[in-house]
């Protein structure tokens, strides 16, 4: 069935979809927004410790669905093994209106300038496809800004000499000292180290008809039940409904995007929440699902012009899948320090991102979000058995007397660190599911150790008698909700997907617009960047727009 | 096939392959559990987090907690709960000639020791590893014992005052106990 033709069809509403919707919706193209997932209202969350985003030990409440959608993940030794949303190797990330926006952390970072320089600063190592951006931090500096204020940021950078140049303050001032911080905080500036407030994208005030967050700690993992976390759910998607030029339809599954015979897409086929084949056409294509499962739409989007997938032929989509490696450590008081106070998350260092001796890179450290029972119970020490009375004396005596500190390491990209998709599992709907395989650099490794040192000494400065290394180890398959780098943006159409403005070299009204076109994934959180990219790059197709196409 | 579909498939297998023990629930108090295997479960249940001066995980309610699951998000690990419960006793009888249940707390311990290493006799453990198995069933005890209390376990919150958590912690606009569907 062929329904209305539109100028825009966008496929996933997350951090990039939601911007990229109103963006164009309120440029006056009409907009179709296509989510796989459904619509969540805040006094739908349950605060279930077992059953979130982050703690999946009874399944994920905000997607993807756990019947329908498999993949295949192939492990180091080749074994392939199929995969459920609520599986570790499953590197899931939420699937509802919003995306992962629903239920982050909410960590509002802006990678710095030198994030989109990795290869001139420090040259690839043996390995890596590590390479600088084809747009630098000035080309989004105007952007950053824009989600900063359009969407919600608050927090206090300033204390930071590390960040990049920015000409605005954010909106929103940090939340009041939580007990951790008046630890850390001084404890980092004895150290010669610069601690600050970390941005989120979480009201700390009422902004934009939303209240102020309401401290409490089930909060990453978990929607926000006064609405005070700012996700694209609750903030740019609503504006672009308010606009009169976009639609939003839930529970719709993209399946391909469908060419001409000259090569240009015509639009999309789906199968909408009654499972039924649709085919929305469009003048300008727009896949936000994602690095996993954008690169997947594109390699089941398979022509006569493109027998290997749309966009792919030079075999760089679905390539250099990464995320991010989180180490740190665990340092345990003797004193009482849990306050209960939400998010959990508050004061951070930027002090070894860059000009680390012998490193590539490296990671903001900070400390962690909510501390629930059942998460804890994972966190004991090397020696320290998971059962019997010794483990319930470690719980007894550390549950409210310890802080984590943890940091997401910058990673090397690898090119066979990859999405497929399987040439036999398919999903509930006949698709052929994302395949998961490669490892990670191992100077990731390094970096994980670093972080793990400097976690270690900043704990104990503020007074652990113990502290107990959270680190990673060995190799791995990176991605996650951090997932990035599948349809890597750059200037030669032999060595990347899309071009400096998100738009597919090989077909001239595609663009994808999340973090699958991120070169590199800085050591932050990457959100803010995602979002930041998406007004990039709505800002170029709205100037470009002539009415029925671009110039 | 969606894993629905393929679960009720594998269990349909279970229960019509005749090799596989797939008793009657009528004697039974429990959703999933016979008798027997609910008193060797929580049994496991009362040495994985002992009772002290603060309850233990026996105390909680994590059997009430896994029985739940086990016909519910668990439900994938029925074939593993109901041959390990038996090959725990089968072993014990081996061992020490009683039941799991009937073991002094320091028998029990040490057999769970066994278990752990994959230094335990008996015809099960040649078909499932002794070690994921206990492994599974300490994972779901200490969700029982930790998680909350909507799903049966963790007993008027006792993990949570053990902790010093304010109780009840949630800020949720519906009730704590809740059940999930």
């Amino acid at each position: 069935m062929t329904l209305k033709h539109v100028n825009a069809v966008v496929i996933g509403s997350g951090a990039g979809g939601g911007v990229v919707a109103k963006e164009l919706a309120e440029a006056g193209l009409s907009v179709v927004l296509l989510e796989r997932g459904r619509w969540v209202t805040p006094d739908e969350e349950r605060k279930d410790d077992l059953r979130n985003q982050r703690t999946t030990a009874l399944g994920v409440p905000y997607g993807p669905d756990e019947e329908r959608e498999p993949r295949v993940f192939v492990d180091p030794q080749g074994r392939e093994q199929v995969v459920w949303p609520a599986d570790g190797a499953y590197n899931n990330n939420a699937a509802c209106v919003g995306g992962g926006t629903l239920s982050y952390g909410a960590m509002a970072w802006r990678y710095m300038a030198q994030d989109f320089r990795m290869k001139s600063i420090y040259g690839a190592p043996a390995g890596s496809t590590l390479e600088d951006w084809p747009i630098t931090y000035d080309d989004l500096e105007p952007f950053y800004e824009k989600a900063e204020w359009e969407i919600g940021v608050a927090g206090d950078q300033s204390a930071d000499p590390f960040k990049a140049p920015r000409r605005r303050p954010l909106p929103m001032p940090p939340l009041p000292d939580g007990s951790e911080t008046r630890l850390l905080k001084p404890a980092a500036q004895r150290l010669g180290w610069h601690p600050f407030y970390i941005p989120m994208l979480r009201n700390t005030v009422p902004y934009h008809g939303r209240p102020g967050c309401a401290r409490c700690r089930w909060c990453c993992g978990f929607a926000c039940e006064c609405n005070a976390k700012c996700g694209t759910q609750n903030t740019v998607i609503p504006a672009a409904l308010a606009t009169g030029h976009c639609e939003l339809r839930t529970r719709c599954i993209a399946a391909e995007i469908l060419l001409d015979a000259r090569g240009r897409a015509r639009g999309v086929e789906y199968f909408d929440a009654d499972d039924r084949r649709q085919r929305q056409t469009a003048d300008l294509v727009i896949v936000s699902g994602g690095a996993i499962e954008s690169a997947r739409l594109l390699l089941n989007s398979r022509s006569a012009l493109f027998p290997q997938g749309l966009g792919n032929r030079h075999d760089w989509v679905g390539r250099n899948l990464q995320g991010h490696a989180y180490s740190g450590a665990l340092g345990l008081f003797d004193h009482d320090i849990y306050d209960d106070l939400g998010p959990g998350a508050e004061i951070a260092i930027c002090d070894f991102n860059h000009g680390n001796p012998g490193l590539i890179g490296g990671m903001m450290l900070a400390n962690e979000f909510q501390r629930l029972p059942y998460q804890f119970a994972g966190h004991a020490p090397p020696g320290v058995p998971r059962w019997g009375k010794a483990h319930k004396d470690f719980m007894r005596a550390w549950f409210r007397r310890s802080i984590v500190i943890m940091g997401p390491s910058q990673e090397m990209p690898v090119f066979d660190a990859r999405v497929q998709v399987d040439p036999r599992v398919r999903d509930f709907w006949g698709l052929p599911v994302a395949r998961l395989s490669g490892l990670d650099h191992p100077h990731n490794i390094e970096l994980c150790k670093f972080a793990s040192d400097k976690a270690e000494l900043w704990l104990r400065e503020a007074g652990a008698i113990q502290t107990v290394r959270r680190q990673k180890t060995q190799q791995w398959l990176s991605g996650g909700q951090h997932q990035a780098g599948t349809c890597r943006m750059g200037g030669d159409p032999q060595t990347s997907v899309v071009d400096r403005h998100c738009k597919l070299h090989d077909v001239d009204n595609v663009f994808m617009i999340d973090a699958s076109v991120h070169v590199t994934n800085g050591g932050f959180n990457p959100v803010l960047t995602i979002m930041a990219i998406a007004y990039y790059a709505s800002d170029y197709i709205k100037r470009t727009w002539r009415g029925g196409g671009l110039r | 096939m969606s894993r629905r579909t393929f679960l009720r498939a594998s269990s349909v297998t279970l229960l019509a392959a005749p090799l596989v023990r797939w008793p009657s629930l009528l004697d039974s108090p429990h959703r999933f559990l016979t008798a027997s295997e609910a008193a060797t479960l929580n049994a496991l249940c009362a040495r994985i987090i002992p009772a002290d001066e603060d309850p233990g995980a026996a105390e909680a309610g994590a059997l009430e907690f896994i029985d739940r699951k086990l016909i519910g998000y668990h439900r994938r690990h029925q074939a593993l709960y109901r041959a390990g419960l038996a090959g725990i006793d089968e072993s014990s009888l081996l061992l020490y000639s009683r039941e799991f249940a009937r073991l002094t707390p320091d028998q029990q311990d040490e057999l769970l020791h066994r278990l752990e290493a994959n230094d335990v006799p008996g015809p099960t453990w040649a078909r499932i590893p002794a070690r994921e198995f206990f492994g599974r069933v300490v994972e779901h005890t200490l969700e029982g014992f930790y998680g909350g209390p909507r799903h049966g376990g963790n007993r008027d919150a006792v993990s949570w005052r053990m902790l010093g958590l304010p109780t009840p912690p949630v800020r949720s606009r519906r009730p704590l106990t809740a059940d999930w569907p």
